[in-house]
């Protein structure tokens, strides 16, 4: 009994998750006549979330350093811009090469985020509202406001996010091999456990030996990979790469983030939390319209619930260190 | 060889630092970033002016300041939210929401003056909201706060007007944005007023030094007895207050209003109190530098507008300015700390010395 009462204690985040999700899922099922949960639907709604799903398990590890990085939406529009350019020019060049070339593109804007965070000590969210806007004034200069349309995409490369694995959908089949090699990074090799550390207290750790400078470049460097590669599956799924692509998505994956747990002053937050908290935004997305709340108050409402679940949060944690306090004095 | 002493004493000890920079030296006078700026508005002048002949005329500076104005309106307030070490993103959703209200009331057939008043009173009441739910959790960050009420008041705005636009508003009140007393813009006068106002009050007054306190250290304000909810609470509320302003001005100089209006605002904003000086760690940081940088990014704009350089490669400029700006002081601190420069330095005193 003691052991299933310190189990639940230990995860209550992600239960409480569960129980959200599933009380939703029931609500939405009831109100929609049956439509919400149905194989189709759900399919449809793991393929939507996928994406959102991948870009959170990057915010985390960033987040989790106490940081934040608001460019991931122009990572991803000059990422898929940049590979679905080459596509267009180079029409053989098989899809696994312009996806690792969005990658790369990825990979040196997380770079160069890392650089201005951990080596010039430039305040991360000054550093990325920045560089949002150099990624998205670079994305519309080599675009020179044109778009990448269905056309100059191979149907190969658009294969990428319509085929499927075993049943599953490509997309799907990639944000859980990216939360299972997040599980083990976080949780199982030093470097993830350096990332908890500098999140917890950058001083602390430095005097216990961790360059927290590359801790939390490689952070942000994650990141940058992370949100190319998205960028590029993202670009792949609409079949349209523009200067557009991906405005204002970071907010949707913070809000994934801190649905999951993660706390933005550092140092908390684990990754089944954040892949329940991404599905959880992703449920709303898509039950929203089947229950016709009109597009109009979707924003309001995705709003509000971000700013009550953080405001719970912190009830909870109140609560959780008066507890603590308490036992200590007995 | 004393005063060396004083001053390596100083750099390992912050608290020193403000006694070193009260001895008045010419140097010291002339390293300010206030100089910096005014020397970059001085190049970006004179560098608008060699491009188009017509730039150095009073008419055309004048309007050219009414581009950037309402924008000016936001960014003092600002400067004292950054100065506390917060940050506020939900400006232009406030903006949005102020002034699509207005636009409504006005519409519903309030007389214009009483919808202004809303305007200014819906803008007070964002700003309190922000200001209250950071005041009770101080453990949340302003930046993930005011996302999700930017979020929010922008998404209120649109459910109350969807995609539709409120105008035809009394022909008296686009004088706000377009009306001038003698040759000078109104807006521009009320930008001076409210500058002199913020300046008196940062640098003159108690609550300007108990905002410089809590940015150096929220514990240490609040345990030597500044009332540090209040001094949070009343700077969001005055941003809010200030941000409705900006909203009556920026519907009465587009004649009408949507739901949609002033996206992207925050940045440039930011961008600007960054840019002259307010450390965004807080606690450092003036108007007159504000006041500066205001002007140098909306000359910057203006002038590149005018060479018809692209609006991607402005926000590229803005942008890359906004990190340079930070990086700079940044920068000089960490060669500072750079072994390499140490040695250098070393190894050149040992030079010297011999």
């Amino acid at each position: 009994m003691e052991k299933v009462k310190k189990l639940v204690l230990s995860n209550i985040r992600e239960i409480s998750l569960i129980l959200v999700i599933i009380i939703l899922s029931i609500f939405v099922q009831y109100r929609s006549g049956g439509k919400f949960i149905t194989v189709e639907n759900i399919s449809d709604l793991m393929t939507e979330t996928a994406i959102l799903a991948i870009l959170s398990a990057g915010m985390m590890v960033v987040i989790i350093t106490a940081g934040i990085d608001l460019s991931i939406g122009s990572v991803m529009a000059l990422a898929g811009m940049v590979g679905t350019t080459v596509l267009k020019y180079n029409k053989s060049m098989p899809s696994v090469v312009i996806i690792l070339i969005a990658m790369v593109i990825g990979t040196i804007c997380g770079l160069i985020n890392g650089t201005l965070v951990a080596k010039l000590k430039i305040l991360p969210i000054i550093a990325t509202l920045g560089m949002m806007n150099v990624f998205r004034g670079i994305t519309y200069l080599i675009s020179n406001g044109k778009w990448v349309m269905q056309a100059d995409m191979t149907p190969q490369f658009m294969g990428i996010a319509t085929g499927k694995l075993f049943g599953i959908n490509n997309l799907v089949v990639m944000a859980m091999i990216i939360y299972g090699i997040a599980y083990i990074f976080m949780n199982y090799t030093r470097t993830g456990r350096k990332i908890y550390a500098v999140g917890n207290s950058e001083e602390s750790a430095r005097v216990s030996g961790i360059k927290t400078d590359k801790t939390i470049r490689l952070a942000y460097t994650i990141m940058g990979l992370v949100a190319g590669f998205a960028g590029i599956l993202y670009v792949c799924k609409f079949a349209v790469a523009q200067g557009e692509t991906a405005v204002g998505y970071e907010m949707n994956v913070i809000a994934a983030c801190v649905l999951g747990g993660v706390s933005v002053s550092g140092g908390t937050g684990r990754v089944p939390g954040v892949l329940l908290g991404a599905l959880l935004l992703g449920i709303l997305n898509n039950a929203m319209p089947l229950i016709k709340i009109s597009s109009f108050w979707q924003e309001a409402i995705r709003g509000l619930i971000i700013l009550l679940s953080i405001i719970a949060n912190s009830l909870i944690q109140r609560n959780v260190q008066a507890k603590a306090l308490r036992r200590r004095n007995i | 060889m004393a005063k060396e002493f004083v001053k390596q004493a100083v750099r390992s000890d912050g608290s020193r630092e403000i006694a070193a920079e009260r001895q008045f030296s010419i140097k010291s006078f002339f390293m300010q970033w206030e100089w910096m700026l005014v020397a970059i508005l001085l190049i970006i002048n004179i560098i608008n002016t060699c491009l188009s002949p017509n730039y150095a005329n009073f008419n055309n500076i004048m309007n050219a300041m009414r581009d950037f104005l309402d924008k000016a309106i936001i960014v003092f307030p600002m400067a004292f939210v950054i100065l506390l070490g917060e940050i506020d993103i939900s400006v232009a959703s406030i903006m949005a929401l102020s002034s699509v209200l207005m636009g409504m009331a006005y519409q519903a057939g309030v007389p214009m003056p009483l919808a202004i008043g809303i305007a200014l009173l819906v803008g007070t009441a964002c700003g309190f909201i922000n200001g209250i739910i950071l005041v009770k959790f101080p453990e949340l960050s302003s930046m993930i706060v005011t996302l999700s009420t930017q979020i929010i008041y922008r998404g209120i705005a649109s459910i109350l007007l969807e995609t539709k636009s409120v105008g035809g508003f009394p022909s008296w009140f686009s004088q706000f944005g377009w009306g001038k007393v003698g040759t000078i813009p109104i807006i521009l006068i009320f930008v001076i007023i409210e500058a002199a106002f913020f300046a008196y009050v940062l640098h003159y007054t108690k609550f300007g030094r108990r905002t410089y306190a809590m940015g150096n250290s929220v514990t240490v304000s609040r345990f030597s007895g500044i009332k540090t909810d209040h001094v949070k609470l009343i700077i969001f509320t005055v941003l809010g207050l200030f941000s409705g302003i900006a909203a009556v001005f920026l519907a009465s100089k587009m004649g009408s209003v949507r739901p949609d209006v002033a996206k992207g605002y925050e940045l440039d904003i930011i961008a600007m109190v960054v840019l002259g000086g307010v450390a965004s760690s807080g606690g450092k940081g003036n108007i007159l530098g504000t006041a500066l940088a205001v002007l140098v990014i909306g000359f910057l704009r203006y002038g590149l507008g005018l060479v018809n350089v692209t609006s991607q490669v402005i926000m590229i400029i803005v942008g890359a300015l906004l990190i340079i700006a930070v990086a700079i002081p940044n920068f000089r601190e960490s060669i500072g700390k750079a072994n390499w420069y140490i040695k250098l330095t070393s190894l050149v005193k040992q030079t010297n010395e011999r």
